[in-house]
């Protein structure tokens, strides 16, 4: 039963379809059910609002601190570091992106090419 | 402030997402998937399907991973499931947002699938602005063309990426965490949105290292309520001492 356990040429397209598609496409279809229940400016809204926010806020955490790949060559200071400064610089412009994810990248590059330095 | 604009003016109006620097941050990390893919040895087919079906990059990044761990079915559908769950609430707060009374269910079960983080801060930030009976038009041409425009990058760039280095391919997984930090801080509306954010990124960290299976949906659900409460105790005492 794992990815390579067959050789059928459907069987790549059998497994993301389940553990791909239905897994991540189930909490979309329950989300719709249970937002046409909810009204706005309902308590309960605020609440799956701020929920939905958190989620993503833990997810973002979780991206920087313990990414899996390619990101990983990075120092996890130097990661922490540049989120910090490319977010100032987006807090100082008047919330512009460009900017802040501007910092953030140079601030990774240059960090990580003065870490490697001999 | 509301402006009189036809369904097919708002479905392309959200389609521009596509082309905003969040749009083309998307598509760089898009690139850098691609490149990832082609390091672990993934056919183009088999990247394009995952990213077409999944269209949420870090659940992309777990199924790769289980998959290559060996892992049976069930037990890479669970990990995929857990690393996902913040779609349902994501969709929940969504639907009210961009639903009219003459809105059908099956119309929103098949638009839910483009429910990621960039078309999403992008509808909640800019639908409140449109009427209501074209907002569902909106979050299609949102959603349906950064789906279809991106899982094309990734079947282009395939080939192209492959001798991607191993840093550049980090520096672009890098910048998806950094943009979504900044896209939801800028779309927030209120300030409950602001200390469901700090709450999110402080409870993460902290779950991760007390129960890692659970800790994405144990800091959305803590966070969550906490900061709703904290939003509401703060309203109340307004209300009382004007």
């Amino acid at each position: 039963m794992t990815y390579f356990s067959s050789d059928a040429w459907y069987w790549p397209i059998i497994y993301i379809g389940i553990a791909g598609w239905i897994a991540t496409d189930m909490w979309r279809w329950f989300g719709v059910i249970a937002g046409n229940r909810l009204k706005e400016g309902s308590l309960a809204l605020l609440w799956v609002r701020a929920t939905a926010t958190s989620l993503v806020a833990a997810v973002i955490a979780k991206l920087i601190l313990q990414p899996t790949g390619a990101l990983s060559e990075f120092n996890i200071y130097l990661r922490i570091f540049a989120v910090a400064a490319g977010f100032a610089a987006f807090q100082m412009t008047g919330k512009r992106i460009v900017v802040g994810c501007g910092v953030a990248l140079l601030v990774l590059l240059v960090g990580n090419w003065a870490l490697n330095f001999q | 402030m509301q402006i009189n604009i036809s369904k097919s003016q708002a479905f392309w109006q959200g389609a521009k997402v596509v082309f905003t620097l969040q749009g083309l941050m998307l598509s760089g990390a898009m690139i850098g998937f691609a490149g990832f893919a082609v390091e672990v040895g993934l056919s183009r087919f088999e990247a394009v399907l995952m990213a077409g079906m999944i269209w949420a990059l870090p659940s992309q990044l777990i199924l790769i991973g289980s998959i290559f761990a060996g892992a049976a079915l069930p037990a890479t559908f669970l990990a995929v499931a857990l690393s996902a769950i913040r779609l349902m609430p994501m969709t929940a707060a969504l639907v009210p947002e961009i639903k009219n009374p003459k809105t059908p269910t099956w119309l929103l079960l098949i638009l839910s699938h483009f429910v990621a983080i960039t078309a999403w801060v992008y509808s909640m930030d800019k639908t409140r602005e449109l009427p209501r009976d074209v907002r569902v038009s909106f979050f299609a041409g949102a959603g349906g063309c950064i789906w279809a425009f991106n899982t094309a990058v990734i079947g282009i760039s395939y080939g192209i990426v492959s001798d991607l280095p191993l840093m550049a391919i980090g520096a672009l997984f890098f910048l998806t965490p950094v943009y979504f930090l900044m896209t939801l801080w800028r779309s927030a509306r209120d300030y409950s949105i602001y200390i469901a954010m700090v709450i999110g990124l402080i409870l993460g960290p902290v779950f991760a290292q007390i129960w890692p299976e659970i800790d994405i949906l144990l800091a959305g659900v803590v966070g969550g309520s906490l900061s709703t409460l904290i939003y509401v105790l703060i309203e109340r005492n307004k209300g009382e001492n004007p």
